[in-house]
């Protein structure tokens, strides 16, 4: 009995010992991970491809070609379907427009293009102001500025009286504020404002406003369906013109991405599709369209 | 007297066995290769954390995919929009060991050929694999070298048809570590 206190003493050591050494063996691959990821900060999440492309449809979205990245862009509306079968339901007339937009840093992009609706030339600069964000910082939105100046090259209607270059000018201001809901939704808000140095007549507005609203749902990993409203603010514009309506599809092959889509309105550039569409849904006065955009990456990372 | 030796030197070993040296690194590099007659795709990392048990042999490395770096902006944004899905599963580790750690001596400097045998876990899905790797000691440091196959329907990774062409069902994962030692 007295030389069984220490025995049992050992006893209860021995397991004491093996027991957690054993434990340790078998948890050890586990007891890593889990002191690696003790470790890990938690990263700065950015909302990655909120859209697809570049445009929403006509408008701009707040995606744009990373840097050092040329995106070219060719653009084509039809005519009004309701043209019936006589003007192959409008696509034997076409508008178009080719572009160029380059990405100089992640968060600035210029571009220009040139459009045969009133011979227009644009060019424009993006600049992201903040980025939807989660994780160690967060922010609710990716908001990215605008700027268009697109100039009218048609003949002057009067060439004996006096003309300036200036009245061919015309200025889009936007902010985008757009934000991913998940993987499937993303929308975006436009406040916009268009300037127009010339107009036809004493009554048109120089200053137009309009409120825009777009997003895209995800049906598949390589396809989004998109659509676009502006909204016009009361005002002689809105009581003259219809707001631009659109609605189409985003495809996306790798290095292009294809958008096909419906809409009332023919020109491709803000100072024209927000003040100035002619086309009543209702009426029919719908135009088939497509972008095709396909990036070229000039300076590798 | 028989007893308490076996105790003491239970205790011994268990000691040693406690102390046994951790190796860590924060700036391990993991870079993987697509290669198509059409194109090829590189993406690396270069921020993978990675502790390795000199004991064991037991290895563990984890990495957020969204570090990874491609050549092209938009290849990096379809590799974690489209294909490994990063917003869902942002992270992918390794989980496993050396299996012949007994052939290393990490006190000598030289080169020694290891066997890696673990779990890999991408895009949310877990398999095992198996590979040979090199460890080099070079004046008490540890560097640890591997590259690892893999199938990417393995990891229900689906390529759509259209794109096919230019994305190999096959990658191989190289992994570098230079390793420092741990001090909790």
């Amino acid at each position: 009995m007295k030389r069984s206190l220490p025995l049992l003493f050992g006893y209860v050591l021995l397991i004491g010992l093996i027991l957690p050494l054993n434990l340790q063996a078998q948890e050890d691959e586990d007891d890593l991970m889990a002191m690696l990821e003790e470790m890990e900060e938690e990263p700065v999440n950015y909302a990655l491809a909120t859209f697809k492309g570049v445009r929403l449809i006509n408008a701009h979205s707040i995606e744009m070609p990373g840097e050092g990245v040329l995106q070219m862009m060719i653009s084509h509306r039809f005519g009004r379907v309701n043209g019936g079968a006589y003007e192959f339901f409008g696509l034997d007339q076409a508008n178009m427009r080719l572009g160029f937009e380059y990405g100089i840093k992640p968060w600035l992009c210029v571009g220009i293009g040139r459009s045969n609706v009133f011979k227009t030339y644009d060019s424009f600069l993006k600049v992201r102001l903040f980025r939807q964000k989660s994780g160690a910082e967060t922010f609710p939105f990716t908001i990215v500025a605008y700027s268009n100046m697109a100039i009218n090259t048609l003949r002057f209607t009067d060439p004996s009286r006096e003309n300036f270059f200036t009245s061919r000018l015309n200025y889009t201001h936007q902010l985008m504020i757009a934000r991913k809901f998940g993987e499937r939704l993303s929308l975006q808000l436009m406040p916009t404002m268009v300037h127009r140095n010339l107009v036809a007549t004493r009554a048109e507005q120089n200053d137009v406003f309009a409120m825009g609203i777009g997003g895209r749902v995800k049906v598949t990993r390589s396809m989004t369906i998109n659509f676009e409203y502006f909204y016009l603010l009361p005002g002689n514009t809105a009581d003259n013109f219809q707001n631009s309506l659109s609605i189409g599809v985003d495809i996306e092959t790798g290095g292009h991405v294809f958008q096909l889509m419906f809409t009332n309105s023919v020109a491709m550039s803000e100072n024209l599709f927000i003040p100035q569409t002619t086309g009543d849904w209702l009426a029919g006065d719908i135009h088939l369209g497509f972008n095709l955009g396909r990036v070229f990456t000039v300076k590798r990372k | 007297m028989k007893k308490s030796i076996l105790i003491l030197s239970l205790l011994l070993m268990a000691v040693s066995s406690l102390s046994a040296q951790k190796y860590l690194t924060r700036t391990g590099q993991v870079s993987f290769l697509s290669e198509t007659p059409v194109e090829n795709i590189e993406a690396d990392h270069k921020q993978v954390t990675s502790i390795f048990n000199s004991e064991t042999g037991d290895l563990v490395f984890s990495l957020l995919l969204k570090g990874f770096q491609f050549e092209k902006e938009l290849m990096q944004e379809h590799f974690n929009e489209k294909y490994v899905e990063s917003d869902k599963y942002p992270k992918s580790t390794f989980k496993g060991s050396i299996t012949n750690m007994d052939e290393v001596d990490l006190s000598k400097d030289g080169t020694y050929q290891v066997k890696v045998e673990g779990s890999l876990i991408i895009h949310g899905v877990t398999q095992p694999v198996s590979t040979d790797g090199v460890i080099t000691v070079d004046g008490g440091k540890i560097k640890a070298e591997a590259t690892f196959p893999i199938a990417l329907e393995d990891y229900e990774i689906e390529v759509p048809s259209i794109v096919r062409e230019s994305i190999a069902e096959n990658i191989s994962i190289e992994v570098t570590m230079n390793y420092e030692p741990f001090k909790k």
